[in-house]
């Protein structure tokens, strides 16, 4: 082989490598004019104020509390009823479970509802929630809609967590004369419980940012109180976000910047809990 | 409660068993409960749409003018703006993806790795709804600068921020296709003389081709299926053309348009949410089931 070709050979995989990493650097470029952009707009607006005032038509008084607590409201209802069913369900998929064809299509099934476009589950919370069952524009049906939405994610991160467990763990137990709950309850669930509580914090996440499916269900963009109760109607901070960057004054996009500024936050928490969870269960576990 | 009694009381009680395995079995019907509720509602409401719009006329009718006074529901405009605008998010997110997974697999270091990978996740954690404004205040003015004549909303803005944000996606996917490639593979590619550009072309990523197709399919997926970025920055007019620089309007910007508009119930214009909504469906269920049959089909024989 020339020396010639064997130089050519070399530069063309120098430049494969740089375009390589030019690609993965592009989306971090993304990542940061992104966040530059948002930052760079609506830090102004920012200020304790708007997170403890109500929704304004003068954009110098709106404040983002009413979103807020809307948020806290319907994510901690979503929690609710998502968490125990999710877990009930992959427990029982991989603990219990006959190996039947039903079993098998339930698998299969839960793989396909996370990938379903979240506004498709806005259209069935608008038609069984909010009309069917005659729920309205509240709390409770946007919380119900969003449970539908983490719950194939929460299920699957949990059949995770729970097949990570040994299984020398299980068979100790049953040799012990345990039964099939106790071992469950007592060696699988306590073992597997950070990888859940991870996979929740990031499944909620998710549905803390969601917009679509709630815009559906009838959270509006303009709702100048809190939620007192799970009956009430109810704004949440993206459909919020959403409500004032569709407002032709330039006021109002600054204060969406300032109202993305306070979500990324919320969810820069949320996420950096989740690693650290997981970071100290895995260092636990590796001693 | 403490400990004790409950172990005493378990051999008395199988029934307390039996009891926790048929609210576990209930729970996970419950997930299955879920799909039948999506096929009922969409399935349901759409035979009512469909008895009063031909079904002919909403797979291949041109024009899509639900508020007109004589209305139209030709669904094609709207399908043809979902395919604008994740064609387009694929042309970004296709090769960015796979050439970030090709970095972080064949030329990254661990350290490297356990930086760059999270912060590229992080792009996916983003709620859609910060993607629209950063389409609608920083790419759109930037694309109308570039090219004169872009409307304020226009297909490619949306292309573009969608592409950032299926990203991860692809890289994610992909880069664990391309991890499983066994080492003894690289090790033999490099041992003839080969360098690592050609191991990486020629080797890793003809190996772990399953794992990367399926990746695109279901990033494409995750593209028809945004909202907000879409509605935000792609606008709300139904266009039936290829124009990247022009206004259209997709599935799911339309769902949020009527939605927003609040149809009163039992009308055509509502119906029509369920018969689009439907047609989104079938279009990313049909995707997602192609990636896993990629996956189980061309699964690699390497042991």
């Amino acid at each position: 082989m020339s020396e010639h070709r064997r130089r050519r050979r070399r530069a063309l995989g120098g430049a494969f490598a740089a375009v390589c990493a030019a690609s993965t650097l592009l989306g971090l470029l993304a990542l940061g004019l992104l966040i530059g952009d948002v930052l760079l707009d609506g830090a102004s607006q920012l200020d304790t104020d708007f997170l403890t005032r109500y929704a304004s038509r003068v954009p110098e008084q709106a404040g983002v509390r009413a979103a807020l607590a809307g948020s806290a409201w319907v994510v901690g209802l979503t929690a609710l009823v998502s968490f125990p069913i999710s877990v009930g369900a992959a427990v029982w998929l991989e603990e219990y479970a006959p190996d039947r064809w039903t079993t098998r299509a339930l698998r299969t099934n839960v793989a396909n509802l996370a990938g379903v476009p979240s506004i498709v589950y806005g259209i069935l919370g608008l038609a069984v929630f909010v009309r069917a069952l005659g729920l309205g524009h509240s709390v409770l049906s946007g919380a119900l809609t969003l449970a539908l939405l983490v719950m194939p994610i929460l299920v699957l991160t949990t059949q995770e967590a729970i097949r990570a467990v040994p299984s020398t763990l299980r068979e100790a137990a049953y040799a012990l004369g345990a039964t099939r709950w106790q071992v469950v309850s007592r060696q699988v669930l306590p073992a597997a419980a950070p990888g859940i509580l991870t996979g929740t914090i990031l499944a909620l996440s998710r549905a803390v940012g969601e917009t679509a499916p709630l815009i559906l269900v009838g959270a509006v963009g303009f709702v100048a109180f809190s939620p007192s109760g799970p009956l009430d109607s109810f704004t949440v901070l993206p459909v919020q976000i959403f409500g004032w960057i569709t407002r032709p004054q330039p006021e109002f996009r600054a204060l969406a910047a300032a109202g993305i500024i306070v979500l990324l936050t919320l969810l820069l928490l949320a996420n950096s809990a989740a690693i650290l969870l997981r970071d100290r269960h895995s260092a636990r576990n590796a001693r | 409660m403490s400990a004790r009694p409950d172990l005493s009381r378990r051999r008395a009680t199988g029934r307390g068993e039996r009891l926790i395995e048929v609210f576990l079995a209930g729970c996970a019907g419950v997930t299955g409960l879920a799909t039948l509720g999506v096929l009922v509602v969409l399935l349901g409401h759409s035979v009512a749409f469909f008895a009063e719009v031909p079904l002919g006329a909403f797979l291949f009718g041109t024009r899509w003018e639900p508020m007109f006074e004589d209305p139209r529901f030709g669904v094609l405009p709207l399908v043809s703006g979902s395919l604008l605008v994740a064609g387009g998010a694929a042309l970004v997110a296709l090769p960015t993806g796979v050439l970030s997974a090709i970095f972080l697999s064949e030329y990254a270091g661990p350290r490297a790795r356990g930086v760059l990978k999270p912060l590229l996740e992080v792009l996916a954690g983003i709620p859609t709804v910060v993607y629209g404004y950063f389409a609608l205040t920083f790419v759109t003015p930037l694309l109308r600068t570039l090219v004169p004549g872009t409307g304020v909303f226009n297909a490619a803005s949306a292309s573009l921020v969608v592409g950032v944000m299926i990203i991860p996606t692809v890289a994610s996917l992909s880069e664990d296709a391309m991890r499983a490639v066994p080492d003894s593979l690289r090790a033999a590619s490099l041992g003839l003389g080969a360098t690592r550009m050609e191991t990486a072309v020629r080797v890793v990523v003809p190996s772990a081709v399953s794992g990367i197709v399926a990746s695109f399919v279901l990033g494409v997926s995750r593209a028809l299926g945004e909202t907000m970025a879409v509605t935000i920055a792609a606008g709300s007019l139904p266009n039936l053309t290829l124009d990247p620089f022009s206004s259209v309007q997709t599935m799911t910007a339309y769902i949020v348009q009527v939605s927003l508009g609040e149809a009163a119930q039992g009308t055509v214009v509502y119906r029509s949410l369920f018969a689009v909504g439907t047609t989104l469906f079938l279009m990313t269920l049909a995707m997602n089931l192609l990636s896993q049959w990629v996956v189980a089909r061309f699964r690699p024989e390497i042991r």
